[in-house]
């Protein structure tokens, strides 16, 4: 009896989505701790917790961010590939602001401004223009790093102002970008899950013919997501040039637009748009964090870090691909047939 | 010239798709020299047909014989083996090659090598020349030539590749009248050569001047081969559109002349609404609780109404009046709100979300009208599409099943719940009983006919004559994208219908 309950809400956590990612991350979690038996410890110093785990947390707070809104954008069909160079812009821009010993609600607004500056841009693009994602989103991917580096006239930036600083470093138990990424989890989950714009979005992304014929205004909301995705793209800005305490138009973000494309695909979300999986991005942005952490932990040579990187990656990929999973169980099932035969004989 | 041996027999073909059968017990003859139309309203399954000959789809069950062999037609390149060449609607070249490359392309000779380019502009030119008696530089690209020149190339490397059938589907339907007598020469010269072709319309007069046997399909099934000479424009309109009588039996008409009468209330009224290149300015005048029909065939302008009354096509021209205001546009968002419902003709792309659970298909009309904040509690949706799928009993195991999964009478019937849970007004129904099997498709006319007794106002929109007859106030007849006869109560006849279609044809010149 206990059994088949106990089986029972196994194979129901099973079928959800966020089973394999969970499955991954908690399986590279445990390689650590096998490796390290340390990694799982959790200290109390000076009123903050302090271990590899929260260490964890802590970086993938902005991964986390701009995920997110990578996930919304691809349920329609879409794609940011802007997000790393936005971050760039938004970091030069509060930077500067603090720089010129601006007051700090502004560098804050500031950077949140051009992050949704930069979205509305893209989501103009592509939802009223009709510019393929890709193209449209290319074009602030390359110039955006150039605007960063007018702003800052090509030098980097480093302040010290302690409230600024706050932000990406601050502690209040745990980290402060910790705090902010909860948040962020919290609103999207409210936004899409709460309200209907997530049953529109799956339904621009499925059909997007038939959602408007459903009188589902689909530019209205695709501008409104590349929006917010650039907004979110802002705010990982402000983190994390707050936690290295200078704006670095050549470096600030870079690459990260690719890791948060692979954490939403992890997360479960389909490339080609419609369900989509707020958990599963979280959960999937955690995991390529552990990966960078582990990586660099287990003291893998520099020269292969990346060759190591996708191993896991495609491996992960693969494990979740139902179709894959099918035919290692059919092989599996033609290997033992064919023992059998040859038993037989 | 024709020596009457068969080249092709298809014989008993079956093929379906997931809750749709396409075709059924379908025999397809096709004789050596002749020119072959296929001929059926949208959804009869001619392009299935062809596609279960061109190797895109694998039928079921039946018999393909070319030449007097069985053969199984695995995929494309099997097809185009076998001799099987075919030029679809759209022209299928790639605009930024040169003619001759687009001809030659993937099967180019070659010379120690290389591709061998003196040969393919030799060839390219003598094949256009000779068979086509078109005479045009080869190396040009063929972008810069007209699509009427586009597809002439495009039949020529089909001719190139062929072993005797060449398929036309719909080539025509882009050219202008001179430029389908052009198209018309080559074919009869093909023809002459011993070329079987057969060639797919749905322009009336083009059929009757260049083909020599006529087959025509509905709903999948094979009705008849014809000599062309032996069939009248009237009996081929009666064949395509079918006299399906028997199922929608016991489905009374609503109202009778009188109660028609009494409704004089004007619901919607259009004045030179319409939009250039779509649907010529119309004035019509929909009276609340009339079920208001819009005969036609396919590309007559009947689809065309519908949509942009409901504002998916954004009219250029005249205006709207919506109980007595007046519009100069409309768009589907405000169409809803002002409590007009659209169950669209082409239910997978324009109806169903694939990919979503029948709960959030039914909901998402009404929710898109209720705007972003205000979402539906789980609870009360779960409510609605409870009442809705009790109410049209659709047939599934839970609400929270993917819609692709049902059948597509289950299908039509979720869109149909979609639209009556935002308590419309008015509901334009763009063919709702195609493809669907009888038993769905007479309850879908019984519910027709309760919603309008109930007061709703309705525009039906059939291929199907005789559901048109049974269940219409007033039927609008459309023939080259305008309304070119109104029928009220009595006048109301197939025949009428049909005679009215028919009369001088469809001029395919001027649209």
């Amino acid at each position: 009896m206990e059994r088949s309950k106990l089986k029972n809400i196994f194979s129901k956590f099973y079928s959800m989505s966020i089973f394999w990612p969970l499955m991954c991350l908690i399986c590279i979690i445990f390689i650590d701790f096998l490796i390290n038996p340390g990694f799982l410890k959790i200290e109390m110093k000076d009123g903050h917790l302090f271990g590899s785990l929260i260490d964890i947390l802590n970086r993938a707070a902005p991964l986390i961010l701009i995920s997110l809104g990578m996930t919304i954008v691809i349920a329609v069909q879409g794609i940011d590939i802007s997000v790393g160079s936005v971050i760039a812009i938004s970091a030069c821009v509060s930077a500067t602001v603090i720089v010129s010993n601006g007051p700090v609600i502004l560098a804050i607004a500031a950077g949140l401004f051009v992050g949704l500056l930069c979205g509305m841009w893209n989501g103009f693009l592509v939802a009223y223009i009709g510019v393929q994602p890709m193209v449209g989103t290319l074009i602030l991917y390359i110039v955006g790093r150039g605007i960063a580096q007018l702003i800052t006239d090509g030098k980097i930036l480093t302040f010290t102002n302690k409230s600024f600083i706050f932000l990406g470093t601050g502690y209040l138990l745990i980290p402060i970008p910790v705090y902010i990424a909860i948040a962020v989890i919290l609103v999207m989950y409210f936004v899409m899950r709460k309200t209907s714009l997530g049953l529109f979005v799956e339904a621009i992304g499925v059909n997007r013919e038939a959602s408007r014929f459903s009188g589902i205004n689909s530019r209205k909301v695709i501008f409104a997501l590349y929006a917010i995705c650039g907004l979110l793209a802002g705010l990982a800005g402000l983190i994390i040039c707050s936690n290295i305490k200078s704006a670095d138009a050549n470096n600030a973000g870079q690459w990260l637009e690719l890791d948060a494309i692979l954490s939403v695909v992890i997360g479960g979300t389909s490339m080609s748009g419609g369900r989509f999986y707020l958990g599963g991005t979280v959960i999937g942005a955690l995991f390529i964090q552990s990966l960078t952490t582990t990586i660099y932990s287990i003291g893998v040579p520099p020269e292969v870090t990346l060759v190591v990187k996708a191993i896991v990656v495609i491996t992960v990929v693969l494990i979740q691909s139902p179709i894959f999973r099918k035919m290692l169980k059919t092989n599996n099932m033609l290997s033992n047939y064919k023992a059998k035969k040859v038993a037989k004989i | 010239m024709s020596d009457n041996s068969i080249v092709l027999d298809m014989q008993g073909i079956y093929k379906t798709f997931p809750g749709v059968i396409a075709l059924s017990a379908v025999d397809f003859q096709l004789r050596k020299g002749e020119i072959h139309t296929l001929m059926g309203e949208n959804g009869a399954g001619k392009s299935t047909l062809i596609k279960v000959l061109t190797g895109v789809y694998q039928i079921d069950e039946g018999k393909i014989i070319l030449e007097g062999k069985e053969i199984r037609i695995a995929s494309t390149q099997a097809a185009q083996k076998q001799g099987i060449s075919t030029v679809y609607q759209e022209v299928n070249l790639c605009p930024n090659l040169s003619v001759a490359e687009n001809i030659y392309i993937g099967r180019e000779p070659m010379k120690r090598g290389s591709i061998d380019w003196d040969t393919i502009n030799k060839n390219a030119k003598k094949l256009l020349e000779d068979r086509l008696n078109l005479k045009i530089d080869v190396k040009k690209l063929l972008s810069s030539y007209s699509v009427a020149i586009q597809q002439m190339i495009a039949i020529a490397r089909a001719v190139d590749i062929s072993k005797g059938i060449l398929i036309l589907d719909e080539p025509t339907s882009s050219l202008d009248s001179n430029e389908v007598k052009e198209l018309f020469k080559a074919m009869r010269k093909l023809k002459a050569e011993g070329m079987s072709i057969v060639f797919v319309t749905h322009f009336l007069d083009q059929v009757y001047e260049i083909s020599d046997r006529i087959t025509v399909l509905r709903n999948g099934k094979f009705i008849g081969t014809y000599d062309v000479e032996k069939l009248s424009r009237m009996d081929l309109i009666t064949k395509m559109v079918g006299k399906e009588f028997n199922n929608i039996e016991g489905i009374s008409k609503k109202s009778s002349e009188s109660s028609f009468n009494a409704k004089e209330d004007s619901f919607i009224k259009t004045s030179q609404f319409g939009k250039r290149g779509t649907i010529e300015p119309f004035d019509i005048d929909i009276k609340s609780g009339e079920i208001l029909g819009f005969a036609g065939l396919l590309g007559s302008g009947r689809t065309e109404i519908a949509k942009s009354i409901f504002g998916i096509d954004k009219a250029d021209h005249g205006t709207l009046k919506i109980r007595n205001k007046e519009y100069s546009y409309i768009y589907p968002l405000k169409a809803i709100q002002q409590g007009f419902g659209f169950c669209p003709e082409d239910r997978k792309v324009e109806g169903i979300i694939g990919e979503l659970s029948i709960r959030e298909n039914i909901i998402l009309a009404l929710q898109s009208s209720m705007g972003i904040l205000k979402y539906l509690p789980m609870k009360k949706q779960q409510e609605i599409s409870e009442k809705y799928v009790k109410l049209l009993n659709i047939v599934t195991p839970s609400i929270e099943k993917r819609i692709d999964n049902l059948s597509g009478g289950n299908q039509q019937k979720v869109i149909l719940a979609r639209w009556l849970a935002t308590n419309p007004q008015l509901l334009i129904l763009d063919e709702p009983t195609r493809g669907i099997d009888v038993g769905a498709k007479s309850e879908i006319m019984k519910l027709v006919i309760k919603l309008a007794n109930e007061g709703m106002t309705i525009i039906f929109i059939s291929s199907e004559m005789a559901e048109m007859v049974r269940c219409c106030d007033r039927v609008l007849v459309l023939r080259d994208r305008k309304i070119i006869r109104e029928l009220i109560g009595e006048e109301i006849k197939e025949v009428t219908i049909m005679e009215t279609i028919a009369e001088g044809g469809i001029s395919y010149g001027k649209i």
